[in-house]
């Protein structure tokens, strides 16, 4: 479940990247967050992880309070979410494998298990064959497979993806929409931010407008709020 | 372990300002070595001839044994002496074969009584040398008096010259040293801003990105150390036979090996204190 209750994030130049944001994202859920470059989407997602706090508001992260996160657990709570960037933010002098690698050695996997887990990931995106290559090897779509097996190979609960499709072709970037909707199938909660509006058509996702740091438009929100309810009647029942 | 990979590809992919890391530390340990074995070697000359005796007092012909009793007991009382040895005429004669015995016509010309009786006294302290002078020259027993006290106190002058000179440029150049490495360091890590910040977005912990970093110092530190000793001890062994007939005489080479070793220990400990040091310094500036 992840939380942005009466969000803002004011910069230090004074201008408001959101202001007053409400979001909430159930467990498993696909979300598009579509919006104009500028609008908000990444600063959203670096709320998420952590790498900003907000200047009022809470954010919540599977019933974790990030504001009130010590600095020395956002390490461990980082692990749990993986996170497509939009500049990808691979390591160049690194191939395929040893970034995609890189995850499992941080969370301090043992060799022989990640590897087995690296393997299966590169398999799973289709990149099998140029995991020893380097990323300046590779192209467009590839680079953004290797951001999407980087993010998946620790299993994450929630993924993140700011902009994957940007710079690809309308056919690489259904099948990368296509690959992260079958990680959602198997209960990951996807977030995709995305300026692409033909992306998102006929998706039957739903999608969150953002627009100068503000939500224009929140389709299906109803319908995930009943959802959401439902879910909390279950819990209780349990 | 995982971390000793990371340090060897960082080594691999900047040998350059790996090599000048290590040749600073070598430097240093080198100097360190140096004066190490300049240290030790001129406190053991020192050692040697405060070990021997140090004033020699040549008796008159007409002194009696209760005379040189009564001197010795006096000598004693003065808690000044640490040894006292009388030699007579007939051990006189027999040190002067010793040191003659090539030489014949010498040992004909001398006898027992031709030299005089004597006591080589050792002092407590240098500084007491002069009194224990005075008060032998005073005695109406005593004919002459000689003393090392020159060649002691002029040896030891030199070598806490060294000592301090020594101890005052191990320290300029540890400093430098240290701060060398934090800059070559620092330099790494502002190189490496981008691929530290991707590993901090995903999760890894402040230690896990540290840790390449302080192992590449603890490894400059180490080698350096281990060169520096490596070439003062090659120099020392090759120097030795030319010392050995320099200082003929006083034992002081060969150096032992456990000695040598025992610095080499004591090298590669500070080297490590050094590398972890400096790499803290680096770490705690370019990594907040």
């Amino acid at each position: 479940m992840i939380l942005l209750n009466s969000v803002s994030k004011k910069f230090g130049n004074g201008t408001f990247a959101l202001s007053d944001i409400n979001i909430a994202v159930r467990r498993g859920e696909f979300v598009f967050l579509v919006g104009p470059t500028g609008s908000g989407k990444t600063t959203i997602f670096k709320l998420i992880i952590r790498d900003l706090l907000p200047s009022s508001g809470d954010v919540v992260v599977n019933s974790l309070e990030l504001n009130k996160l010590p600095k020395g657990k956002v390490a461990a709570f980082r692990k749990k979410i993986g996170v497509i960037f939009q500049d990808l933010k691979l390591m160049f002098d690194r191939t395929v494998f040893e970034n995609v690698y890189l995850p499992l050695d941080v969370a301090g996997i043992k060799s022989g298990e990640a590897i087995k887990t690296v393997n299966e990931v590169l398999s799973q995106v289709g990149l099998s064959e140029h995991k020893e290559k380097f990323p300046l090897q590779l192209s467009g779509g590839e680079l953004q497979r290797v951001a999407v097996a980087r993010a998946l190979v620790l299993s994450p609960e929630i993924i993140l993806a700011d902009e994957p499709t940007g710079n690809l072709d309308p056919q690489t970037s259904l099948e990368i929409v296509k690959l992260l909707s079958q990680i959602n199938e198997k209960g990951t909660t996807v977030i995709m931010a995305t300026h692409n509006l033909d992306i998102v058509k006929n998706s039957g996702k739903r999608v969150i407008h953002i627009n100068k740091g503000k939500i224009e438009k929140d389709e299906k929100a109803k319908e995930a709020e009943k959802e959401e309810k439902k879910d909390k009647k279950e819990e209780e029942k349990e | 372990m995982k971390f000793l990979k990371t340090t060897g590809r960082n080594l691999r992919r900047s040998p350059y300002q790996a090599m000048a890391a290590i040749l600073i530390m070598t430097l240093t340990f080198l100097v360190i070595s140096f004066f190490v074995f300049l240290i030790a070697g001129s406190s053991q000359i020192i050692n040697y001839f405060e070990s021997k005796p140090q004033v020699t007092a040549f008796f008159k012909d007409d002194a009696t044994q209760n005379d040189i009793n009564s001197l010795k007991s006096n000598l004693l009382a003065t808690h000044k002496v640490s040894a006292i040895k009388f030699v007579s005429k007939e051990d006189a004669l027999k040190i002067y074969k010793q040191q003659n015995k090539d030489d014949p016509l010498l040992l004909d010309l001398v006898t027992a009584d031709v030299l005089p009786s004597s006591f080589e006294i050792s002092a407590v302290q240098l500084e007491d040398l002069n009194s224990i002078s005075d008060m032998l020259k005073k005695s109406q027993i005593v004919s002459d008096v000689i003393y090392q006290k020159d060649v002691v106190s002029t040896l030891t002058t030199w070598t806490n010259a060294v000592r301090q000179i020594g101890f005052g440029l191990i320290l300029l150049l540890s400093l430098v040293s240290v701060f060398i490495m934090a800059t070559i360091i620092g330099m790494k890590i502002s190189q490496k801003k981008e691929d530290i910040e991707i590993m901090r977005l995903i999760g890894a912990s402040a230690w896990y990105v540290r840790l390449p970093f302080i192992a590449e110092g603890f490894f400059y530190g180490v080698v350096g150390s281990v060169i520096g000793w490596l070439i003062a001890t090659g120099v020392l062994l090759w120097a030795t036979p030319f010392l050995e007939s320099f200082l003929k005489g006083i034992p002081v080479l060969p150096a032992s090996i456990t000695g040598l070793l025992s610095l080499l220990g004591l090298e590669v400990l500070l080297a490590t204190i050094f590398g972890v040091i400096s790499s803290f310094i680096a770490v705690l500036r370019y990594l907040k």
